[in-house]
């Protein structure tokens, strides 16, 4: 059966998807859906159920849910709250389909659990239980919720990633949390880096090797080899320590990409305004800057922390969407690059779908 | 019963979109609420939020006159007009 990838597109304007045949040479743009709400997250579960989250500044957050290929589409936040007492969700920042569960990460940090599709909400209320959420502070993007690690054959443990507080996990279905970020610095507090606090940019796991997590952070790369307990800076060798978005390629848990940007206080865009791409096939003990076909001058582009993807072809595809609204791609697992769209509202997330046509 | 035109941002986040003029029989707006809640599941959620209260951007008119209070009484003659703010970008 012939297959069909598709790149799944949340802007500040809506969703869009772009579609293409296995060769991935010509890619053909479909949307936008969702009522041009912003999006912060756009998914394909396995089951093909497209899911879009994000919140609308009239109307609050929503999760829009569509089983017909995005013909027609139905939203719902019914129980996407923290009680009438309690601090108000404002925006969803990433949805994560599981086999049995669709969750949500929200703002102000929290992280909910639907078991019928999206359609109703329950509070994984432990996480804000965590002692140190009094003390929880938002970062530049807001105090977001944006990374929801699920571990393959465990459906009690999972990891959370929340800006400027860190990385999270549970083994209890999110009953009890712990922090997982003991060797990650946090440069812009004085002293030695504190137990939580750390900015956690985008966290991921390869499901093949459950224990080896990496995170981008506000203050390097990291990796670690037993479940987040420990990590390792992996930022010798970038240009630059700062970035957002960090996938793992689908079939080698060893080799992962990023995109270093100029610092948090110099503009958070591509260095000297030359797009590239960096790819490790290390674990990040070494790093190769992938750049042919992207603009090399007056290219001060961002990419923001969901806005990368990998494709799970054999010959994997990488994709990455920037805020001025450009989507590049490559068929080759980064070697050569293309513009695929141009003139989008500003991207905030990028997925990937492999389908069958 | 209370007259009601609804934004069509509003009608068009639902599959079976409801009418542009909706007649309400109700006697407080939190009620009025609940009654479109009964006919269009969701649509509370998206009027109200957490407390509960109107959400912010949006402005609820009972007869010309702005209102926040959920407890404001209608009459039977009320127009309730519900309306995005404005805001650009």
């Amino acid at each position: 059966m012939s297959q069909r990838v598709e790149i799944l597109v949340g802007t500040r304007k809506g969703a869009f998807i772009l579609e293409s045949d296995a060769t991935r040479r010509d890619w053909r743009l479909r949307g936008p859906f969702c009522q041009n709400w912003p999006t912060h997250d756009f998914v394909r579960a396995t089951d093909g159920t497209l899911f879009a989250a994000g919140g609308n500044i009239w109307y609050g957050p929503s999760v829009w849910r569509s089983a017909d290929n995005g013909e027609t589409w139905t939203q719902s936040s019914a129980g996407l709250t923290y009680g009438d007492d309690e601090d108000k969700v404002t925006t969803i920042w990433k949805l994560t389909p599981t086999d049995g569960a669709l969750y949500a990460g929200v703002e102000p940090a929290g992280l909910f659990r639907s078991s019928d599709g999206g359609q109703t909400w329950s509070h994984v209320a432990g996480l804000r239980e965590h002692p140190s959420r009094p003390e929880w502070q938002p970062g530049n993007g807001g105090l977001c919720l944006h990374s929801i690690v699920t571990h393959p054959t465990d459906p009690n443990r999972l990891w959370v990633g929340i800006s400027a507080v860190g990385t999270f996990e549970t083994t209890d279905g999110g009953k009890t949390w712990a922090t997982r970020n003991k060797g990650v610095r946090a440069d812009f507090v004085p002293g030695p880096p504190p137990e939580f606090g750390q900015c956690v940019h985008k966290l991921r796991l390869h499901p093949d090797k459950p224990e080896w997590l990496y995170q981008q952070n506000h203050c390097g790369v990291y990796r670690s080899d037993d479940g987040g307990r420990e990590w390792t800076d992996l930022s010798a060798g970038l240009p630059s320590e700062f970035g957002f978005p960090l996938v793992i390629h689908p079939h080698d848990p060893k080799t992962i990409y990023v995109i270093p940007h100029s610092g948090p206080e110099a503009g958070r865009q591509m260095i000297d305004g030359k797009a590239a791409v960096w790819r490790s096939r290390d674990r990040g003990d070494t790093w190769q800057r992938l750049d042919a076909g992207l603009p090399q001058s007056g290219a001060y582009l961002t990419v923001l922390r969901e806005a990368m993807a990998v494709d799970s072809l054999n010959q994997p595809g990488v994709y990455f969407g920037t805020s001025t609204g450009q989507v590049f791609g490559s068929a080759d697992e980064g070697e050569h690059w293309r513009l695929l769209a141009d003139f989008l509202p500003d991207i905030w997330s990028v997925e990937a779908a492999v389908v069958d046509a | 019963m209370a007259t009601v035109p609804l934004p069509r941002s509003l009608v068009m986040l639902f599959p079976a979109p409801p009418p542009r003029h909706v007649e309400i029989v109700s006697t407080s707006l939190g009620q009025l609420f609940d009654e479109l809640e009964a006919r269009w599941p969701g649509m509370r959620d998206r009027l109200c939020e957490a407390g509960p209260h109107i959400r912010e951007h949006i402005n609820v008119f009972i007869d010309g006159e702005r209102e926040r209070d959920l407890a404001t009484p209608l009459s039977p003659r009320s127009v309730v007009h519900v309306i995005p703010a404005v805001a650009g970008g």
